[in-house]
């Protein structure tokens, strides 16, 4: 697949001269038995780049990213972040390299505090992990980095609740609080406005605006919200049936017949072919 | 007790298990006073607790009480495991029988008492520390229930190593070795004395409990609470969730290795079936889950509770035969525990003294 080209068509605001890739897969395939849920995608995400992954439900989305963080290995291909391999390494290797996400069925710490969630990223990422003989709260600046992490989202109020007792939309926001403490250089960000109510949602999407305008970090996003991914997005990718449709600018995305078809339905007989 | 004078400098309190990081705004001073008043229960019970071989001189008393201790530690280890990292052993009773039968032994073929003594413990630190780890490495990156079963056949295999080999353990019979036990370990303190026996496990409980609570309130301890919570999680925010299994497992099984060392001290005798059992593993299960789960103090009721009950439901045997069953009884008392408190004695208390500061607060 010649992705490279149609990334270099990236939108305006991707001012980057240095397209240097962050993350690209080689033909990465996953199979569950018979059924094939991601099918030899190639896929290149370019430095500080904002790209979006969009498709049908089922498109193998959500395995994709499960292939890039870890949760998953590959069936076959092979996955390069920063042109090393790590499509052996164990998730938790992974994160410590620089990919941190966030996930799209709610997976917090239930009996602990909203705080205590945050705070155990800001402890991963500050690579405190053996201490066994020192007060957790010792460790003052972790608390204050949880609790700015929290700020961003609005839960600060929250913070001493047990993270069970939030709602739906607020458990969400505290899944993003944590990807934002866990400071990686590549957010993988699966659904992040799944399930929130409306009034809710334009926060969230400030968030990542203001993520994407510091230009200092790369993100990956899945999302249905349309209107969302148009917006943010400097790029936009479509898997299809666990197969790579498209890959290119909002534009051509959105005025490419395939991709049309494929959310219109029409597609599906081809995909089976 | 350092460590407890520095901790109640700032907000958070002694025994409390749940230290969340309150807001202090309101009723700053409220806090101090009941700070403080906790304070003053602790030091009160210590007391009591330090003064009760010089007000009670019936012996069967003080060993009650030392066995209870004991057993506090060897529950407050399980409960690392089951409350704080959320794993299930069945095999936890090994490296209680481990410490037992390198004191028996050594008590028994070391002539100089120190050295005995010195040696039994090196012996139990240090093949607790290897077989947790090996075990662990086997099982812990498997699912839990695998660690459940590997635990259970390890376990057995040393049951069996105690049971058959004959010359060393003396098998099925045990052997006791009182005789052997020093009567001036270091100079002051005869181990046949039951008030020294005493101290000695008071002293011990109060060093784990402080050892294994600034353990569960370290950076480590919060991971493992994690883990507990969502292992998944745990990795993908960057932590080997292996590694802190690992070290959960060695701390469990070195302090039940201690307890085991203590215990055969207050005991004087060993056979697989009071120090290695299965059994022995299921009634700190029963200690754990009766005191509170994932709780501090829990294992210390929960042990105080068993052993006191079976302790007098066994002497109801004399006023009737139908007491002869007395397992039966205890089994009516745990039902009842788990009926009244189901978290646990401590967790429901704990339980209730939230909700009921949660309903405070939202009423203001």
């Amino acid at each position: 697949m010649n992705t490279t080209t149609k990334d270099a068509k990236g939108q305006s605001h991707a001012k980057e001269t240095t397209k240097e890739k962050i993350i690209e897969t080689v033909n990465v395939t996953k199979s569950f038995g018979g059924h094939t849920a991601v099918n030899a995608v190639s896929l290149t995400i370019f430095d500080k780049e904002f790209k979006s992954i969009i498709g049908p439900n089922g498109a193998g989305k959500t395995t994709f990213f499960n292939l890039l963080s870890g949760q998953m290995k590959p069936t076959s291909g092979k996955i390069h972040f920063r042109g090393k391999e790590i499509h052996h390494l164990p998730p938790h290797k992974r994160t410590k390299l620089g990919i941190g996400r966030s996930f799209q069925i709610t997976n917090v710490f239930p009996t602990l505090t909203v705080l205590e969630n945050v705070r155990l990223a800001v402890q991963g990422k500050h690579n405190i992990h053996y201490s066994m003989f020192r007060h957790y709260r010792y460790y003052k600046h972790l608390e204050e980095e949880a609790l700015d992490a929290l700020e961003r989202v609005n839960l600060r109020e929250k913070s001493d609740q047990p993270a069970s007792a939030l709602a739906h939309g607020e458990k969400r926001k505290l899944e993003i609080a944590i990807l934002l403490a866990l400071d990686t250089e590549l957010l993988l960000l699966d659904e992040p406005t799944a399930g929130m109510s409306i009034d809710e949602v334009p926060q969230i999407i400030e968030v990542l605006e203001n993520i994407r305008d510091q230009r200092d970090r790369t993100i990956l996003l899945i999302e249905h919200k349309i209107d969302l991914v148009k917006h943010l997005s400097d790029s936009i990718a479509v898997l299809f049936h666990g197969k790579q449709l498209a890959d290119g600018s909002p534009e051509e995305i959105m005025n490419n017949e395939q991709v049309q078809s494929a959310y219109l339905g029409g597609l599906y007989d081809d995909a089976e072919n | 007790m350092k460590t407890t004078a520095k901790e109640t400098g700032t907000s958070y309190t002694n025994g409390n298990t749940n230290v969340l990081p309150e807001p202090e705004r309101k009723g700053r001073l409220l806090d101090l006073k009941s700070l403080t008043g906790k304070r003053v229960t602790w030091i009160i019970i210590l007391l009591l607790l330090f003064a009760v071989p010089l007000l009670i001189t019936k012996n069967s008393y003080l060993f009650l009480l030392t066995n209870i201790f004991i057993w506090s530690v060897f529950a407050m280890s399980y409960n690392l495991l089951l409350g704080y990292t959320g794993i299930i052993s069945f095999g936890h009773a090994m490296f209680f029988g481990i410490g037992a039968y390198s004191l028996a032994l050594t008590a028994r073929h070391v002539p100089s008492g120190e050295f005995g003594f010195l040696l039994a413990i090196l012996l139990t630190v240090g093949i607790c520390f290897v077989l947790s780890l090996i075990v662990g490495l086997l099982s812990l990156r498997l699912r839990d229930t695998f660690y459940a079963l590997i635990t259970l056949a390890v376990a057995t295999i040393f049951v069996i190593i105690a049971e058959q080999w004959r010359s060393m353990t003396m098998g099925n019979d045990g052997f006791n070795f009182t005789a052997t036990l020093s009567r001036d370990l270091f100079g002051f303190i005869n181990l046949l004395d039951r008030r020294h026996v005493y101290y000695i496990a008071l002293i011990f409980l109060i060093a784990m409990f402080l050892v294994l609570k600034r353990f569960i309130h370290s950076p480590v301890g919060r991971t493992l609470q994690a883990i507990r919570d969502n292992e998944e999680r745990v990795a993908s925010l960057g932590f080997s969730v292996l590694n802190y299994k690992l070290i959960s497992n060695v701390v469990a099984g070195v302090m039940a290795g201690l307890a085991g060392v203590v215990y055969a001290i207050s005991i004087r005798f060993v056979s697989p079936a009071s120090v290695l059992g299965v059994e022995k593993t299921i009634d700190v299960l029963l200690m754990t889950v009766i005191g509170g789960v994932g709780t501090l103090l829990g294992p210390i009721i929960g042990a105080g509770v068993v052993e006191v009950s079976s302790h007098y439901l066994m002497g109801l045997a004399n006023i009737h035969p139908i007491f002869e069953r007395w397992v039966i009884m205890f089994g009516v008392v745990f039902i009842l525990i788990i009926l009244f408190f189901p978290a646990g004695i401590v967790g429901t208390i704990n339980q209730k003294y939230k909700s009921k500061k949660r309903k405070g607060k939202s009423h203001e």
